[in-house]
């Protein structure tokens, strides 16, 4: 029965991963851009919802709302003044910006406020449900529930909207959508907005349930989040999902073996399998270079 | 030959460099803490040109040197703490060490392009920090003690060593090779250019004065923890390299040295420093993405009357 | 068989994903032959390029050079089989200087060590010196010795690709494989390029297979052409007989036809 538990407690930290996978795969879709400033608005995100908890009193799901709107904005505005100058440049520069944009985020927060943790006020009833005669956290099933509910509102809105269209077509050729009358700028937009909304979720959610955050919290995760988008298949929505929820059980269950030191070098070790073995992932597609 | 009064230029210049300083240190005028400066200095530039012949000579993209670095600080300290070995023995080995993990690293890894490569050598780089981590007969999390032996002579030797190897090997046809790779891999292996071989050979030699690098390091310090080498650690060297300018050896070093001064300045104020270091880096590339000197060399600034190459 | 058969194609074809790009491609050259290859755009003739210099692997059949097998081989072993091309969209070495651009091709002609470059031994110095004095004679034919400083990105089109010829004759190349050698170029650099190949030719006893897309080029100076389209060969032979073949005509319709 405690591998239930273990089982549970994997797919809550994998549906974490998940939520920020999907903005890096989404985002490196789209421009091909490891936008590793990702993980850091995971981290705003995490420290909006907070300040909106502790200081004005207000629930989880407004939180929630807030932190995801104010993290579509943050992520817009480091499109627009970071990255968009960068549309021609090599790849390598632009990787090199993101890695400039993410240590800003970082020591900014601690400039402002100090590197010290904070503990995440209990916002949700703390109980139990027995299935099976298994206990779990009512804060993991509302995980789970949002992280669902999210990612089918993101499948809606890139599989049935307009704008989910415009950054499929974007994403597949950015200078047939625009010779096509698609406004690339302002879809690339979108698609940081969206990418960064769920970031912002994820951090609400990492701190409702871990209850504790930091200014550099959104490094590993981050990496990790990555690292669940490359397995899955960089590019691919369902293979952000899949791989997400896989890298957090397999982190889980590193740990319950008894070794959780090693629990981040198991990340690590996955990617590099999966960049030397397949690196398209499971979803993804092979491309070659035009000689 | 031409290059050979470049050499000789050099090598008046470094042997001035070292003597003055140490004039300085010996009459006390240079006292420790500025020592301790400029040891950092030295360290900082090995890391940066090691780093400048993966990214900017063979145009591979590492984020993970503070990998290689880890490996010499921790074996050289091994051998000199745990195996009482003499200084010159455990840099040797630091750096040998280093050599043979970025070899086995390189090899797999290097088929890998761009971000991919990018995102892997810092995968690495953290296995290799997490390893450290969890063997306690190096002093796992808590770190390892290390007794201070580095000199200024040590370091300035190590500095020396650096540039003239690299600046061999790129100033030849194994360096043109690995350029070309750069430049355009397709065109460089239809070239006849063995393009894997230079660059697992490129990346060999970068991490060997990583680790020369970090076992000077570590014998400068009373200790040695693995949270030192992360990736930041990383962020930090790439930093150097690419402020300089990508493909200038001559860059790395001002930008190692002029950046070292400015840790050292804000010493008490890490966060400013951190910011700082990121604006510049977006900066640079959002207005300069060659950086100071591009892939031009300070030599080639003072040739007049002569069209612009290269090298001289 | 001929005894002078340098190059051979036997039922070569490629496919990307289920699409077949390439299929049962014969061909055949001689030693000392200047071929062409034509076809309309898309019909394969740079992936064929690709597939003799090793950068794809053709899915079936095999192609022997010189006697050898490539199969497996790496472009940069192809090479140094003596093969050796130009691309389409130049690929020149653009931040190295017109000299270290030949250099590179002429890495085989020295053999010091990495070893002695470092230590700077003799065996360095000689090979180095010997590497700088051979590209400089290929740099002279092409008229592009007085440009040797020159940042490779700096020179003018129509030197580029001169600079793109002189880089693979560098790499001493028994077969080169010129790939739209004349594209971009006006009338008068084309009658020029013409010229030179025809020089080089001579001069280095080389065997060409030319890609190109101006028929007046290619119908003036191949002894023989074959003929793509739609990933297929559809014919082979004389200038003469190409002119008048049907099915090249089919194939070309509603192409530009610049002759």
């Amino acid at each position: 029965m405690e591998w239930i538990q273990q089982l549970v407690n994997g797919i809550s930290l994998g549906s974490i991963y998940a939520l920020i996978a999907l903005g890096y795969t989404m985002v490196y879709g789209i421009i091909k851009l490891i936008n590793f400033a990702h993980g850091d608005v995971f981290m705003l995100g995490a420290f909006i919802g907070f300040y909106a908890i502790a200081r004005w009193d207000i629930g989880f799901f407004p939180a929630l709302i807030i932190s995801m709107v104010l993290c579509a904005i943050i992520g817009v505005i480091i499109e627009r003044v970071a990255y968009k100058r960068l549309r021609n440049a090599t790849r390598i520069a632009a990787l090199i910006t993101a890695i400039g944009v993410s240590l800003l985020i970082e020591y900014t927060v601690i400039f402002f406020r100090g590197a010290s943790p904070e503990a995440y006020p209990e916002v949700l009833p703390k109980t139990y449900i027995d299935i099976f005669g298994v206990s779990i956290s009512s804060i993991s099933i509302l995980i789970l529930a949002v992280t669902v509910v999210l990612m089918i509102l993101l499948q809606f809105i890139v599989h049935k909207t307009k704008i989910g269209k415009a950054m499929r077509a974007v994403s597949l050729d950015p200078d047939a959508a625009r010779l096509m009358g698609i406004n690339v700028d302002n879809t690339i937009s979108a698609t940081f907005a969206i990418g960064s909304a769920l970031a912002g979720a994820a951090g609400v959610i990492f701190g409702v349930y871990y209850t504790r955050i930091e200014p550099l919290m959104g490094v590993l995760p981050g990496l990790k989040a990555f690292i669940a988008a490359v397995f899955g298949g960089i590019g691919s929505i369902p293979g952000a999902m899949v791989g997400g929820l896989s890298l957090g059980v397999v982190e889980t269950v590193v740990s319950a073996l008894g070794f959780s030191l090693w629990r981040d070098a198991a990340a690590f070790v996955i990617l590099i399998l999966i960049l030397i073995l397949k690196p398209s992932g499971i979803f993804g597609k092979n491309t070659r270079e035009k000689v | 030959m031409k290059k050979s009064k470049a050499f000789w230029v050099f090598s008046a210049l470094a042997l001035v460099i070292y003597a003055v300083v140490q004039g300085l240190i010996s009459s006390g005028i240079i006292d420790l803490y500025y020592q301790n400066i400029l040891v950092q200095m030295c360290i900082n530039i090995m890391l940066a040109v090691s780093l400048h012949i993966v990214i900017g000579i063979t145009g591979q993209f590492s984020i993970g040197h503070a990998g290689f670095m880890a490996v010499g600080a921790y074996f050289s300290a091994i051998a000199t703490m745990k195996l009482g070995l003499p200084l010159p023995v455990g840099l040797a080995l630091g750096a040998g060490v280093a050599a043979l993990a970025g070899l086995l690293v390189g090899l797999p890894t290097l088929r890998l392009k761009g971000d991919y490569l990018a995102i892997a050598t810092l995968g690495f780089a953290e296995i290799i920090r997490i390893i450290f981590l969890n063997v306690d007969y190096v002093g796992g999390a808590a770190g390892m003690v290390v007794t201070n032996m580095t000199t200024w002579t040590y370091a300035f030797a190590g500095v020396v060593i650096t540039i003239i190897v690299i600046s061999n090997f790129t100033n030849s046809r194994h360096g043109r090779g690995a350029i070309s790779i750069r430049e355009d891999e397709i065109a460089a292996d239809a070239m006849g250019i063995n393009t894997t071989y230079y660059k697992v050979v490129a990346f060999t030699i970068g991490s060997l004065f990583a680790g020369l690098a970090g076992a000077i390091y570590a014998h400068n310090f009373f200790i040695i923890q693995p949270t030192t080498f992360n990736f930041l650690k990383s962020f930090d060297i790439l930093i150097y390299v690419v402020l300089g300018g990508l493909g200038s050896l001559s860059g790395s070093v001002i930008a190692a040295i002029f950046l070292t001064m400015v840790t050292a300045f804000l010493a008490n104020f890490p966060e400013t420093r951190m910011i700082i270091y990121s604006l510049v880096l977006i900066l640079v590339m959002l207005y300069r993405p060659t950086g100071l000197m591009g892939t031009k060399e300070i030599t080639s600034l003072f040739k007049f009357g002569k069209k612009g190459g290269t090298k001289p | 068989m001929t005894s002078n058969l340098l190059l051979k194609a036997e039922n070569v074809g490629i496919q990307f994903g289920g699409l077949k790009a390439v299929q049962n491609v014969n061909m055949y050259l001689n030693q000392g032959e200047l071929v062409g290859l034509i076809g309309p755009n898309g019909a394969g003739k740079t992936t064929t390029f690709n597939m003799i210099t090793g950068v794809y692997q053709p899915t079936v059949g095999a192609i022997t050079f010189a006697g050898r097998n490539l199969k497996g081989l790496k472009p940069y072993q192809v090479t140094k089989q003596g093969m050796s091309r130009t691309f389409q969209n130049i690929r020149l070495f653009k931040d190295l200087s017109v000299l270290d651009n030949v250099k590179v091709a002429n890495h085989n002609i020295a053999k010091h060590s990495i070893v002695s470059s470092i230590l700077r031994l003799p065996s360095h110095f000689s090979g180095e010196a010997k590497m700088e004095q051979e590209s400089i004679e290929f740099l002279k034919i092409f008229g592009l010795d007085v440009y040797k400083d020159e940042m490779a990105k700096n020179l003018p089109y129509g030197m580029q690709r001169r600079l793109e010829i002189a880089r693979a004759l560098a790499a001493k190349p028994k077969l080169l494989l010129l790939d739209e050698p004349a594209a971009g170029m006006n009338p008068q650099e084309t009658h020029d390029l013409m010229e030179l190949i025809a020089f080089i030719r001579k001069e280095f006893n080389l065997t060409i297979l030319l890609i190109e897309h101006d028929m007046h080029l290619v119908m003036g100076i191949c002894e023989r052409i074959y003929v793509l389209d739609h990933g297929q060969l559809i014919a082979d032979g004389t200038a003469e007989e190409i002119r008048n073949n049907p099915k090249v005509i089919e194939a070309y319709l509603g192409e530009e036809v610049t002759d």
